[in-house]
């Protein structure tokens, strides 16, 4: 019994993280259709600048802890606003149009070059911002203690995902949004700034790829490869859901949470396998992933 | 038109080539020839290895040769550089691969032409340089791997050899540890790294438990992929099955997160982590790790080096150069280069003169050398291997200051298989012919 409580709690707060990880992906491939190579390092950019931050707001004893959260939320926004500019206006816009395999690889170039580009600004020693994590506590259901930062990223998860469908589903911005993911041609015919709203997406997406890493850095030791890392499972994530999908990629960090934490408690052994065993038996049924829409192909 | 175009650009090309090869071969010829003993150091300059290991390793070298250059060792490594002979350094990235470290030993030794190699955290870096080294016929020393296949794979090896010891001595100290400080202990549990590291490190640890601890029985196990960071579901596994110990070799940032999550979670306050490689992050940990925690540092490396006057210059110009204390990575680094400084100047030629690979292995054979871990005995592996004791100690932090208490110290001839028997068969024997005091 103790043992299903903890798969559901682990599983839940596992795919919370993998939504957290996940979604900026997925908002970028469902509007530009770029499958983006680079998000992991967005991840890791977050994660360095909110341990960099913490890590100096607590070593100067700055005040009290709960300014540490906002420190986090604050370095994500920031570096994710200027490194996503800066990479939508320096480099994708001028690769716009090109064919999807191309840009898989443009953004893995620029995976490479910023993950360099993090050893000149922050050095390979690992960085910590421990505070947060351990300031808010643990909650104790029985034999299990639970890490209460960890339950509120749930909450957070919860909260990002909802935020994002209403702003899709009930803005206008996001309205002109789902036209642009419809049909391209014909937004731009009707008169949408397309190129201004790949800003806002790609803006939006490298934000919350740089949220991710600073809602985690307080649980790691942030180390040179960690966006390498995550960029893996995100994929697998969103592949599950479908690309694209916000609701595809909420539903398939829940299977593979749920499953992952499943296979750590009854059989450990299979703990590898079964994010790919998931994915594999998605993909056998549908192949464009469970939320993906099937599209016709334009000659 | 066309045919001359075609010419020329031949022509051009291979100019640029001639060139180059001739650029190569004047710098190649000038390293050989410059009167430096020039020495590899290669070890992580990037990726997730390097923080733990490979920049406290590299900085260890820096500063070592520096100093050795300026004469300013201690008693017996007083003479400058090695041999009389200034050092160069080549320190090289240890990243990329088996295939790639190959490659990079390769032009080390035909290019670059340094007189000796030092360096590999990784064991399957250490497996691959092994043949190489021979077939080059280049004096290598190991620094770190722990494979204990290094020398069972190559039993003939001339000019390989390791100043560090073989990861089965680890998890045979650890339990030799729970035996003398904690010997009712009955529930164990661990979490790996699932590959060959992590697998062999609680293999050793299983089979030694069931040997010294009879008592004691595997609650649970798990073997997390390498660099996975978040270990919520794992620690849960952990904690419900109530164990005493949690035994893990896990190292660096995923060491670092384990500590940091099982901590916060409550793991660590009701079962005692014993972290194999614990010590190289013995700065880090600050309050974050609970008092009790058994660490070790892979032998008498880092906190665990005894307080002789190498080590305690050793530790001081370290802190001097980077406001930090070696962790075990360094200290190992300082020991390689101690090695290679000893059996240069042992190798019976004149003061200055480099001596070849051939002389270089002969002195090393068998040595016994002082260092900044105590002595060293090359005593296993046919006289490549070193043979040293381990010591384990639980990590306290008071008042802001973090300290070693309780700890243990077991002999060489205690926690080491004897000459030519296999860990996994002398743990399974029973330990037949152990010297432990």
């Amino acid at each position: 019994m103790t043992s299903l409580l903890a798969v559901l709690i682990d599983g839940s707060i596992y795919a919370s993280w993998l939504f957290l990880v996940a979604a900026g992906l997925t908002v970028i491939y469902g509007v530009m259709r770029i499958l983006n190579m680079a998000h992991g390092s967005f991840y890791a950019i977050g994660a360095y600048s909110a341990a960099s931050l913490v890590g100096w707001y607590f070593n100067n004893g700055m005040g009290p802890a709960w300014v540490s959260y906002l420190l986090l939320v604050g370095a994500a926004l920031v570096a994710g606003l200027i490194v996503g500019v800066i990479v939508e206006r320096g480099l994708l816009r001028l690769m716009y149009g090109r064919d999807e395999i191309l840009m898989v690889i443009i953004t893995y170039a620029l995976l490479l070059i910023l993950e360099d580009g993090m050893k000149i600004v922050w050095g390979v020693s690992p960085y910590f911002a421990y505070q947060p994590y351990s300031e808010l506590g643990r909650t104790s259901l029985g034999l299990l203690k639970v890490s209460n930062y960890d339950v509120a990223l749930v909450g957070v998860s919860a909260l990002l995902g909802l935020g994002l469908w209403a702003w899709l589903e009930r803005t206008n911005q996001g309205k002109v949004l789902r036209a642009v993911i419809h049909d391209r041609e014909i937004a731009v015919a009707m008169g949408v700034n397309v190129k201004l709203m790949f800003t806002i997406t790609f803006v939006l997406g490298t934000t919350l790829g740089a949220l991710a890493g600073a809602l985690t850095a307080p649980a790691i030791s942030v180390v040179p490869g960690i966006g390498i890392e995550v960029i893996v499972l995100a994929f697998a994530v969103v592949v599950i859901g479908g690309l694209g999908s916000i609701g595809g990629a909420a539903v398939g960090a829940l299977l593979v949470g749920l499953s992952r934490a499943a296979a750590v408690h009854y059989a450990p052994e299979f703990e590898l396998f079964v994010i790919y065993g998931v994915m594999s038996l998605v993909l056998a049924f549908r192949p464009e992933g469970l939320f993906g829409r099937t599209l016709a192909r334009k000659i | 038109m066309k045919n001359n175009k075609s010419k020329f650009s031949k022509y051009l090309v291979s100019g640029v080539a001639a060139l180059a090869l001739a650029a190569g071969a004047a710098g190649s010829a000038s390293a050989a020839e410059n009167g430096k003993f020039r020495v590899g150091i290669v070890t992580f300059l990037s990726g997730p290895a390097a923080g733990p290991f490979g920049v406290p390793s590299a900085n260890a070298a820096k500063v070592l040769v520096e100093e050795l250059n300026k004469g300013n060792l201690p008693a017996p490594y007083d003479k400058i550089g090695i041999n009389g002979a200034e050092i160069e350094a080549v320190i090289i990235d240890e990243a990329g691969g088996a295939t790639k470290q190959v490659e990079e030993y390769r032009n080390l030794v035909q290019r670059q032409k340094v007189d000796a190699v030092i360096g590999y955290v990784s064991s399957g870096d250490c497996l691959a340089i092994a043949p190489v080294a021979e077939e080059l016929k280049t004096f290598t020393i190991a620094y770190d791997c722990g494979t204990p296949r290094l020398f069972a794979d190559n039993p003939d090896a001339a000019y390989m050899f390791r100043t560090g010891l073989d990861a089965s001595v680890d998890n045979i100290g650890a339990v030799r540890y729970l035996a003398a400080t904690r010997p009712d202990v009955t529930r164990l549990a661990g979490i790996q790294q699932n590959y060959s590291w992590g697998q062999d490190s609680w293999a050793d640890f299983t089979a030694a438990a069931s040997a010294l601890l009879p008592e004691a029985e595997v609650v649970e196990e798990q073997f997390p992929k390498i660099y996975q960071g978040q270990y919520g579901a794992e620690i849960s596994a952990l904690s419900v099955k109530r164990p005493e110990i949690v035994h893990s070799s896990f190292w660096g940032g995923d060491m670092e997160a384990l500590v940091l999550q099982a901590n916060a979670r409550g793991l660590l306050e009701d079962a005692t982590g014993l972290l194999t490689c614990g010590e190289a992050s013995f700065a880090t940990y600050k309050d974050q790790a609970p008092n009790g925690m058994i660490i070790g540092a892979r032998g008498p490396f880092g906190q665990f080096a005894p307080d002789n006057e190498l080590n305690t210059w050793f530790e001081g110009v370290y802190q001097n150069a980077y406001d930090l204390e070696p962790v075990y990575p360094a200290t190992k680094m300082a020991q390689a280069i101690l090695g290679l400084k000893y059996a240069a100047e042992n190798a019976g030629v004149a003061d200055k003169e480099i001596p070849s690979a051939e002389q270089l292995a002969a002195a090393m054979k068998g040595a016994t050398f002082e260092s900044v871990s105590g002595t060293v005995e090359m005593a296993r592996g046919n006289g490549h291997q070193a043979m040293q004791g381990i010591t384990y100690g639980e990590y306290h932090y008071e008042d802001g200051v973090a300290s070693i208490k309780n700890a243990v110290s077991f002999d060489g001839e205690c926690v080491t298989p004897p000459e030519g028997v296999a860990a996994a068969d002398w743990i399974a024997d029973g330990f037949p012919g152990a010297k432990c005091n």
